[in-house]
């Protein structure tokens, strides 16, 4: 006698529907586990859900804040989509954030009199820079000394939040905040202007959107796109004709952190106006932006859908921790599971199962 | 095991093979490559499921479903790679997955590996970490792992791989003990030597199939040779005289290292006129892909001098190797293809960089489109589109859609290493005119084939390789199979310049 046992094999091809069909599912499966999470905490999950989307999406107000959280996401995500697809695991996002805050705060420190026209693309270029910098470490160590990015770039975000710690308990810290760890506001010059009655700083989402059309034609339509395409889909094959790989992890190493220190700006100059605490400074958008990237299924025009929803998911699970009084830990746990799900998708995509007896 | 059938997509791996072992005996399987051994021994193993086909223990009927079920059965196999736990202990990786005890039984284990290791004369500290040994002795810890398990038949995969010659006798000294004491030994090797040396009956494989089961002590190197490669009749080809040209490749002395940093190709040189095709035969695993790799420059050598065209390229990059003027098919496709991308997207990949493909920073989609829909017509590819992934095609179609994207570069130099491997007779022959029409455009052809009817049909010269070393060179036509089967034995070997009668 022996027992059905399930057995994985590599499908020979892709069904054209497949892709989308897993992701739905994926995603059916990860709200039915958060359900039962909710149920759990004694949470009608129906009651929960349904506050999550009017929350995030029910109203004028809920989506002017998805539409604001969404901003970073997809900046970030776009980036990381250009990482990810060349292979290239950057987990430091929100290193790069940092730092990219910190960047364009200093900009605003030197030279505070120039107008806006100047001081604002000043700091946008500053925070870029100083997220690619912050990106381009974890990137020069794997390509000189093939050390695992994705343990140099994750540890890589403790050392740029201390680093924000001490700007702001430290030398920075402001002269009229009654010793609260910030900086002085910035000047008028140096706030990014934002629509009406909102926090969305429409600047940057301009600029998000421009980067996510952007890389998906680098991608499509470019020489530097296809080596990053190649390298990411097969080393072996890159290697072979010629691509110089540390040049390719060396490029979306730095354009994914660049965009990170770009989401970092947009963040002090667009919403606070300070330097703050890395805590309430971002809850975390550069880790949620690799959901954002995996949701899109790493393609950067899709990423303006996946950044948008999980913006939503953020200002809803927001609502729900403060009307069903539930830990401030459960929109990680959102975030988690769904990432979860939709890797786990991905094996289905290559892999078929069968049932042996 | 008795008409076992195993196929995969694509490929039958074993092809109704027959295999008897004996108790108390080391039994060698030896073949090529690609020759099904291993898969055989997967499904002994019970890693493969085989589609057809039985197998039978001490005259019993069994089913073999999981390593699980041939552990029950008293069968163990040492995997070429060791699958051990570098950070654990020998005695904590020699119990691990057993499941008889809770807390983990150290002291239990230790006593019994010591013992076991007393009676077959195993020397391996049990306490010591996997990472701290070398590869004989965690080679030493595999082998304690079957036997602990209770293991009465040992499966070892190409044991000697990894070892020095004193750990390959030591070993053998191993073994012998180990059947004195009634265990059966079956190895996997392609080393005509070791089976000489350490084997009772050898099982030769040829293209899934058992070719034929001999006592070692009455065969030789050179019939074993001739088994393993076959006696084909050599195929008469339509090959136009052509007069070979200038000096278009040129290797002195080359020396390189294989992945294990042993020495894999050994003061090796050739030259390669325009307008021949210069053949590499020998027995797969003598160095023939790090040959290849080295002259493409994906591999560093250690020494010698590369020259293509008269310029010296031995210290460039691939690119500039490409350049020159080199194309290569590999013998592993895959590495110059991209399986998931379009038959577009990797019909680009060596001209996308210049003109009308690459255009400043850009990829032209017209002229791409263009370009692949000439190739998929001038080399008739079967693909139900240029946006197909190729991985969906056949594997004919891809290696012919691979051969023409580096003929269409119009090579100076075509490096093709097993040009019809897993490939069947229809397809095999129009890869082959394919070369064949090359040589008469005047390109100098370096052919590296496991076939030796392809490589004598085809070439124009030939050379044998062993161990990395060239054993002599030859004029194709003047080829003496009985002293190429001594030569890829590594029996002859020619002196510069000798050729054969």
């Amino acid at each position: 006698m022996s027992i059905p046992r399930i057995r994985f094999e590599k499908r020979l091809s892709v069904p054209r529907w497949l892709p989308a069909a897993s992701l739905i599912v994926a995603l059916v499966l990860a709200m039915l586990t958060i359900a039962v999470i909710f149920y759990l905490l004694g949470v009608d999950p129906i009651v929960a859900f349904q506050r999550i989307f009017r929350g995030g999406f029910g109203s004028r107000f809920g989506l002017q804040e998805t539409v604001t959280k969404s901003i970073p996401l997809l900046l970030i995500g776009v980036g990381l989509a250009l990482a990810f697809r060349g292979r290239v695991y950057n987990i430091g996002a929100e290193g790069q954030l940092l730092i990219g805050a910190i960047f364009a705060t200093g900009m605003q420190r030197v030279f505070p009199n120039w107008p806006a026209y100047l001081l604002l693309p000043a700091m946008f270029v500053a925070g870029a820079v100083g997220g690619a910098l912050w990106a381009a470490i974890p990137a020069l160590l794997k390509a000189r000394f093939r050390i695992d990015e994705v343990l140099t770039s994750l540890m890589l975000v403790y050392v740029a939040s201390e680093a924000v710690k001490y700007l702001v308990y430290g030398p920075w810290r402001g002269a009229d905040t009654r010793g609260f760890p910030i900086t002085d506001e910035f000047p008028a010059a140096a706030q990014i202007p934002s629509l009406a009655s909102a926090r969305i700083h429409y600047p940057t989402l301009i600029l998000a959107l421009l980067f996510a059309v952007l890389l998906y034609f680098l991608l499509a339509r470019t020489k530097l796109g296809y080596e990053v395409r190649v390298t990411g889909e097969n080393p072996e094959a890159s290697r072979y004709a010629g691509v110089n790989y540390q040049k390719v992890a060396l490029f979306v190493m730095v354009i994914s952190g660049g965009l990170a220190g770009l989401a970092g700006m947009g963040e002090v100059a667009g919403i606070h106006y300070r330097l703050r605490p890395p805590e309430a400074l971002s809850p975390g958008y550069g880790f949620t932006a690799i959901i954002v990237a995996w949701l899109a299924r790493l393609n950067p025009l899709a990423t303006i859908l996946s950044a948008f929803l999980l913006g939503g998911l953020l200002v809803g699970g927001d609502a729900i921790q403060i009307a069903l009084s539930l830990p401030a830990a459960t929109v990680q746990i959102f975030n988690g599971v769904i990432l979860l799900f939709v890797i786990a998708a991905e094996l289905f995509n290559q892999y078929r199962l069968r049932l042996e007896v | 095991m008795r008409g076992i059938v195993k196929r995969f997509p694509g490929v039958i791996a074993v092809d109704g093979a027959n295999l008897e072992v004996q108790q108390g005996e080391i039994h060698a399987l030896l073949g090529e490559n690609g020759a099904g051994k291993t898969s055989l021994m997967n499904v002994l193993y019970g890693i493969y499921y085989p589609d057809e086909g039985e197998i039978w223990l001490d005259g019993q009927s069994v089913t073999i479903n999981s390593p699980q079920d041939a552990i029950r059965l008293g069968i163990g196999m040492i995997h070429q790679h060791f699958r051990l736990v570098q950070n654990h202990s020998v005695a904590e990786n020699v119990v691990l997955g057993l499941k008889e005890d809770f807390l983990f039984p150290e002291r239990k284990a230790r006593a019994q590996i010591l013992a076991l290791s007393e009676k077959y004369g195993i020397k391996v500290d049990p306490k010591a970490r996997i990472w701290q040994l070398s590869a004989g002795e965690q080679q030493r810890v595999g082998i304690l792992q079957a036997l602990y398990r209770g293991a009465k038949i040992l499966i070892m995969d190409e044991p000697t791989s990894m070892l020095t010659p004193g750990e390959v006798a030591e070993l053998l000294h191993v073994l012998r003990r180990m059947t004195a004491e009634g265990y059966t030994v079956i190895f996997i090797t392609h080393k005509l030597e070791e089976v000489i040396a350490a084997s009772d009956r050898v099982t030769v494989m040829r293209h899934g199939k058992s070719i034929a089961t001999l006592e070692t002590a009455q065969t030789t190197q050179r019939e074993l040779a001739q088994l393993m490669v076959g006696r084909d009749v050599l195929f008469q080809l339509d090959k136009q005289p052509v007069q070979a040209g200038d000096v278009i490749l040129k290797v002195e002395g080359l020396n390189v290292l294989s992945d294990k940093r042993l020495p894999a190709v050994v003061d090796f040189g050739l030259e390669v006129r325009a307008g021949e095709i210069f053949g590499i035969a020998g027995v797969s695993g003598n160095g023939q892909r790090e040959l290849v790799e080295a002259i493409a420059g994906l591999r560093p050598i250690s020494g010698g001098r590369i020259f293509v065209n008269g310029a010296d390229v031995t210290t460039t990059t691939p690119r500039t190797r490409i350049g020159h003027g080199v194309g290569l098919v590999p013998g592993e496709r895959w590495m110059a293809l991209v399986p998931n991308m379009s038959v577009a997207d990797n019909m680009i990949l060596k001209n996308y960089t210049r003109p009308p493909i690459g255009r400043g920073p850009f990829l032209d989609q017209e002229a791409i489109d263009a370009y692949t829909d000439r190739l998929i017509r001038e080399y008739a590819i079967l693909t139900p589109g240029r946006h197909t992934p190729i991985k969906m095609l056949s594997g004919g179609n891809i290696q012919r859609a691979l051969l023409a994207r580096e003929i269409s570069e119009k090579p100076a130099l075509l490096i093709v290493a097993q040009p019809s491997s897993g490939l069947d007779v229809g397809a095999t022959e129009t890869i082959w005119q394919l070369l064949l029409a090359e040589r008469e455009r005047g390109t100098a052809i370096l052919l590296i084939s496991d076939n030796l009817k392809e490589t004598l049909s085809l070439s124009d010269r030939a050379a044998v390789i062993f161990e990395g070393q060239m054993m002599g060179q030859f004029r194709a036509k003047e080829a003496d199979m009985e002293q190429i089967s001594l030569m890829m034995a590594g029996a002859l070997r020619l002196d510069r310049g000798e050729r054969l009668a």
